[in-house]
């Protein structure tokens, strides 16, 4: 890892990144992780964009929700019918400028696009992890991500940012490494799941695990994956990313054949829009890191060790806010936001809050809705020049 | 060009104060305390456009409608002063926020544009209609403003809320103060600028 920098082919798309690489990391500082266990090495999977510059100053980490992965922007292959999955805010030219920051991207550990995870092979037995993975938090995966910026050469970011459960690795790493982080960007989170949240992903682990094809885990020594159960933990997942506006607005009660059959079939288009999310997740996702990952949501309660106190947790934090929510988010609801930014405020935090009036639900946070990129633009503009040593408005009190 | 209540206001903050701007706008006023007086600034906007001009600005912006109140967002006594600049007379509970600003900050800073001034008085009581004046240039079938008052009106709701006036000024367009206007601040102050705490009990 001793050349930090990735040079990104020539864009194929306008505002895009091109074509992208992705590149493994090995760690060898062992990992403590919060379950007690210990990893004594560990590979991760990254992607990079955009140049880091010579003061190593300008580097953005991204964190990805619970079915992303590193590759968060352009295209591995110039017929890739889609880019990554934030590939509408990184870029040149984009709110996350790629010709101004080095934006990195983590597969994170106990994924299945790289990192050492469940697919993996456990040095102990020989054989791929399965269900004898550890069981991972938020925190273990920002301590990892920590060890990963060491090797880059990074000793700070200027920014960490992401959604959803990237929103909360974002905030862990605010209460972490208070010297390792200028600027958080938490978007679409919640300080912790509420009762409703982790009995959507009880159900979910439930389907998967209940599927005969589950083997308690190790159905890949089977020959098998729990392809039921699977498909039903993202079909009812997709139902809680999206509102129930945005999902009159793409299916209403519309008929795949125009009429009813009066039968089991797919009939109604929703139901084909969930049953083919459904499938084709089967394809491109690992069972045991669903799970996995569903449980590091569950446990984040960064609170639950400052006395149920946010802003007491919060208050080694000394990088700058931004929180932005939607409208229609039902998952992790404006009113979850408004939670983290009170206790930003009563620990006398520098935030900015946004509300984002939109009607996609919790995926929102993945659309290029203009207000919402807008003030993401805005506020990486002027970390762009605090990097550029203009002083702005803010610094003038210190 | 500042608006005629900004250097009176910056005057009456103390250096390095923390300070909550109500309807904050684009955060000019923030801006403007942030580079005179050095004050920790955070503003309250509900408004999209201000919103991302202020973020933009490099500001501390909460988006959020006072009209839903702010004791939920803010603790008791978390700021020096809270200003409402010119915005009390679009809130929905002017009562409420007055109340609830000095729950949050020891002193509270209020300007608005007042009703009492002549040419309102002219407008409404010879010619019989509605003022619009550069104060108050909207008409009334189309304006935010929705509950003007005179500075007796907000003196007299003060003491209905046990609230004590500590300082009071009153200013014409151009910001001038004239011998006329102190002697008849309620007919010839176009804004009135308040700074104002509970009474102690």
């Amino acid at each position: 890892m001793s050349d930090p920098v990735h040079r990104n082919q020539p864009a194929q798309h306008p505002g895009s990144v091109g074509l992208v690489e992705p590149r493994t990391a090995r760690i060898d500082t062992p990992l403590l992780l919060d379950c007690g266990r210990r990893i004594d090495g560990y590979e991760l999977v990254f992607e990079t964009y955009g140049e880091l510059n010579e003061r190593a100053d300008n580097a953005v980490l991204i964190c990805h929700a619970l079915s992303g992965d590193h590759h968060a922007a352009g295209r591995h292959r110039p017929e890739d019918r889609k880019p990554g999955w934030w590939d509408t805010a990184i870029g040149p030219g984009k709110p996350i400028d790629t010709e101004r920051f080095f934006v990195v991207c983590v597969n994170n550990l106990g994924g299945c696009k790289g990192s050492t995870g469940p697919l993996s092979d456990n040095p102990e037995t020989g054989r791929p992890y399965g269900p004898d993975f550890p069981i991972l938090t938020v925190r273990d995966w920002v301590n990892s991500q920590h060890a990963l910026m060491r090797t880059l050469g990074i000793s700070r970011w200027a920014a960490v940012a992401g959604g959803s459960l990237g929103g909360m690795q974002v905030m862990q790493w605010a209460i972490s490494y208070p010297e390792a982080i200028a600027h958080a960007v938490v978007i679409a989170a919640a300080p912790k799941l509420s009762a409703q949240n982790i009995a959507f992903n009880e159900v979910a682990r439930q389907a998967i695990i209940t599927d005969p094809d589950f083997h308690d885990g190790r159905y890949a020594e089977h020959g098998v994956i729990p392809r039921r159960g699977l498909m039903l933990a993202r079909m009812l997942g997709h139902i809680t990313y999206l509102s129930d506006d945005a999902m009159r607005a793409k299916f209403g009660r519309e008929l795949r054949s125009g009429r009813v059959q009066y039968g089991f079939d797919v009939e109604f288009q929703v139901e084909s829009y969930l049953r083919y999310q459904g499938t084709s997740f089967v394809d491109r996702f690992d069972a045991n890191t669903y799970l996995l990952m569903t449980k590091a949501l569950d446990y984040f309660d960064p609170a639950a060790e400052a006395d149920d106190d946010l802003a007491t947790a919060l208050a080694p934090a000394t990088a700058r806010f931004l929180v932005v929510s939607f409208t229609s988010d039902w998952r992790f609801s404006p009113a979850r936001s408004k939670e983290i930014v009170r206790a930003l405020l009563a620990s006398g935090k520098s935030v900015s809050y946004a509300e984002v009036e939109a009607h996609q639900g919790h995926d929102a946070f993945l659309m290029p809705i203009p207000y919402y990129h807008e003030i993401l633009r805005g506020y990486f503009e002027n970390i762009a020049r605090s990097l550029d040593g203009e002083t702005s408005v803010m610094e003038c009190e210190s | 060009m500042n608006r005629p209540d900004w250097e009176i206001v910056t005057g009456w903050i103390r250096a390095k104060a923390r300070v909550l701007d109500l309807g904050c706008g684009d955060g000019a006023l923030l801006g403007h305390l942030i580079a005179r007086r050095g004050v920790q600034g955070v503003g309250m906007e509900v408004d999209d456009e201000r919103v991302a001009r202020g973020v933009a600005a490099n500001l501390n912006i909460v988006q959020a409608d006072l009209d839903d109140g702010i004791s939920e967002w803010f603790g008791r006594q978390s700021f020096d002063y809270v200003v409402v600049s010119q915005t009390i007379q679009a809130i929905r509970h002017p009562e409420r926020l007055i109340s609830e600003m000095l729950d949050i900050a020891s002193e509270g800073i209020v300007t608005f544009p007042n009703m009492g001034y002549w040419r309102n008085r002219w407008q409404l009581g010879v010619q019989g209609m509605m003022p619009t004046t550069k104060a108050l240039p909207n008409p009334w079938y189309n304006t935010p403003n929705i509950h003007l008052c005179t500075l007796r009106d907000f003196e007299s709701l003060c003491e209905g809320l046990g609230i004590e006036i500590l300082d009071r000024a009153v200013v014409d367009q151009n910001r001038q103060s004239s011998p006329l206007l102190r002697a008849m601040p309620n007919w010839f102050g176009e804004h009135a600028i308040y700074r104002i705490r509970k009474r102690v009990v």
